[in-house]
């Protein structure tokens, strides 16, 4: 069992999400940064889907009330387990009545919390990612509240003494994310065609700042106005996560995890999948820029992105495997 | 046999394509060969779902095992070849209560049509209604079938709450919001009918391809 002490309700119980029933209106969900959970997990020797903790509003403090193993990844934020100091990417031993602390983030926006078998919840249509907008999954289909608890499934985990971290060559982040722009890879979507030259030259050669209406749901950007060369009705629509949409405004919305499963306007872009943590880690006030590239380049980089988990898989399996008595 | 023109194929980033077999508005045909190709496609090599939306398609599938030209070709193909299946959903009878405090722009609604109250509502019971798409939220049917002299623009500014069970229309399209949620729709009476509940055997009431009929429970001014 653990319990929650300091929290926000943006912060929710998350897994790698509920695909498979897009035309029931059900939103896919899940981790923003599922890269991040899937290797806190793994860390803990946990499927890689295991629920845990997505951290959007820091500090966030937790007291564990039995002796358990937990993985802190995403963003990086100073942490401490009472008086130990403990760094972002690594997993640990916590005992009961120990107190977890994640402090703001130095860079980056989201924190995940893994604990040794996973959070035990019901899973509801094959996932407990927490679905706020609809109210179910997770924890009663709600956000964190201070004095939740929540009980861990019992597992084995065998970690070194002093725990195990993991470093990622991407995650280096060089700078502070306000300073520099975040990069994110793009295809063309349905409209972009139908934007108008000066629209497809500031879409890609300017930058972009996500204002403070950003959320599991989506962010709103704002920047230089993209005009269609002619007004376009659609009707409805499925979409997917990391779809540009241009509202009348002009000022573009980005869909996420939780977006709604249809939608009805203009897209100019889709953010590639592999590109989708960059846009989890990205916080209120972030620029961005947008790249375009090749449907081969973009399939690419999901393939290296899935060979780093499998492999980091095979390497848990080898290290779970020495330390355990023969 | 062929509906209109090869529909129009876009990439939804490099795991998903976006087929639109929309015309100048929307056609219940067409819509009938969407269900159809969302069908067949389901069973296509590394496709993982289909969302059907309003006289489009959308479908998702894994580019590690597939690629999006193939699928491209296939659904193409698909588009061309699939008969559109006929009618195979189940019926809904959805009891409403028109008009009165969850009802409150019946009066409205009849006024913009020029139809006395009476007429308004015998038409909206008259006609069935095919759920065309599921989507924006759990269980939210686009309804297709509204009588044309029943149309009505959306309203300038949305309502930032609109309850569970509204009867709604926006524009040519009928609705029932199935959770309390925003819309820009307008409330012209309510059901007891639940389109969703995460707790039922299958939590969402309707499929695109259902059809619907509503009857007049009551209706207050």
């Amino acid at each position: 069992m653990i319990e929650i002490l300091t929290t926000g309700l943006p912060n929710t119980v998350q897994d790698l999400g509920r695909p498979g029933h897009l035309s029931l209106g059900i939103s896919h969900g899940g981790a923003m940064d599922s890269q991040a959970l899937a290797i806190a997990n793994l860390m803990l020797g946990n499927d890689r889907s295991a629920a845990g903790l997505e951290i959007a509003l820091h500090p966030f403090r937790l007291k564990a009330h039995v002796d358990t193993a937990l993985a802190i990844t995403g963003a990086d934020c100073p942490i401490r387990i009472d008086d130990r100091r403990c760094p972002p990417w690594w997993a640990t031993a916590i005992r009961a009545g120990e107190t977890l602390l994640v402090e703001a983030p130095r860079a980056g926006a989201r924190s995940y919390v893994a604990f040794a078998g996973g959070l035990d919840l019901p899973s509801v249509m094959g996932s407990r990612a927490t679905d706020a907008k609809a109210g179910f999954g997770g924890l009663a289909g709600r956000g964190l509240a201070r004095g939740d608890r929540l009980r861990l499934n019992t597992a084995m985990c065998p970690l070194p003494p002093a725990g195990l971290g993991v470093a990622l060559e991407e995650r280096q982040i060089t700078g502070n994310a306000i300073a520099s722009a975040i990069e994110l890879r793009v295809l063309p979507a349905a409209e972009f065609h139908s934007f108008t030259a000066q629209a497809h030259a500031a879409f890609t050669g300017s930058e972009w700042k996500i204002t403070s209406e950003a959320n599991r749901m989506g962010y709103r950007l704002s920047g230089e106005t993209l005009s269609l060369a002619s007004p376009r009705e659609l009707l409805s629509h499925g979409i997917v996560p990391g779809t540009v949409q241009v509202p009348p405004s002009g000022q573009p919305i980005i869909q996420l995890a939780d977006a709604n499963t249809c939608g009805g306007y203009p897209k100019i872009a889709t953010v590639i999948e592999a590109d989708l943590w960059r846009l989890a880690q990205a916080p209120v006030g972030a620029r961005l820029r947008f790249l375009p590239v090749s449907i081969e380049a973009a399939t690419q980089a999901l393939r290296t992105a899935r060979q780093q988990l499998d492999a980091f898989v095979a390497a848990r399996n080898i290290s779970a495997g020495r330390l355990r008595p023969a | 046999m062929t509906i209109g023109p090869a529909p129009r194929i876009s990439l939804a980033g490099s795991g998903a394509l976006l087929l639109d077999g929309a015309q100048a508005s929307f056609d219940d045909a067409v819509q009938e060969l969407v269900w159809a190709v969302a069908e067949a496609a389901r069973g296509l090599d590394g496709v993982r779902e289909t969302v059907p939306g309003m006289n489009n398609l959308l479908v998702l599938f894994d580019p590690l095992v597939t690629d999006a030209s193939r699928v491209g070709e296939q659904l193409q193909s698909l588009w061309a070849g699939t008969d559109p299946q006929t009618a195979t959903g189940t019926l809904h009878r959805i009891p409403v209560h028109y008009g009165g405090s969850r009802g409150e722009d019946l009066a409205g609604w009849a006024a913009h049509c020029g139809l006395s109250l009476e007429e308004t509502v015998d038409r909206h019971a008259a006609a069935t209604y095919s759920v065309a798409a599921i989507g924006a939220m759990p269980g939210f049917p686009y309804l297709s079938g509204l009588d044309p002299r029943l149309t009505w623009p959306r309203r300038k500014n949305p309502r930032l709450k609109v309850a569970e069970g509204a009867v709604i229309i926006g524009g040519a399209q009928a609705g029932i919001m199935p959770m309390t949620a925003p819309s820009g729709w307008h409330i012209i009476g309510h059901t007891d009918v639940r389109l969703f509940d995460i707790e039922a055997q299958s939590p969402v009431l309707l499929r695109p391809g259902d059809k619907i009929q509503f009857e007049i429970a009551g209706v207050e001014q």
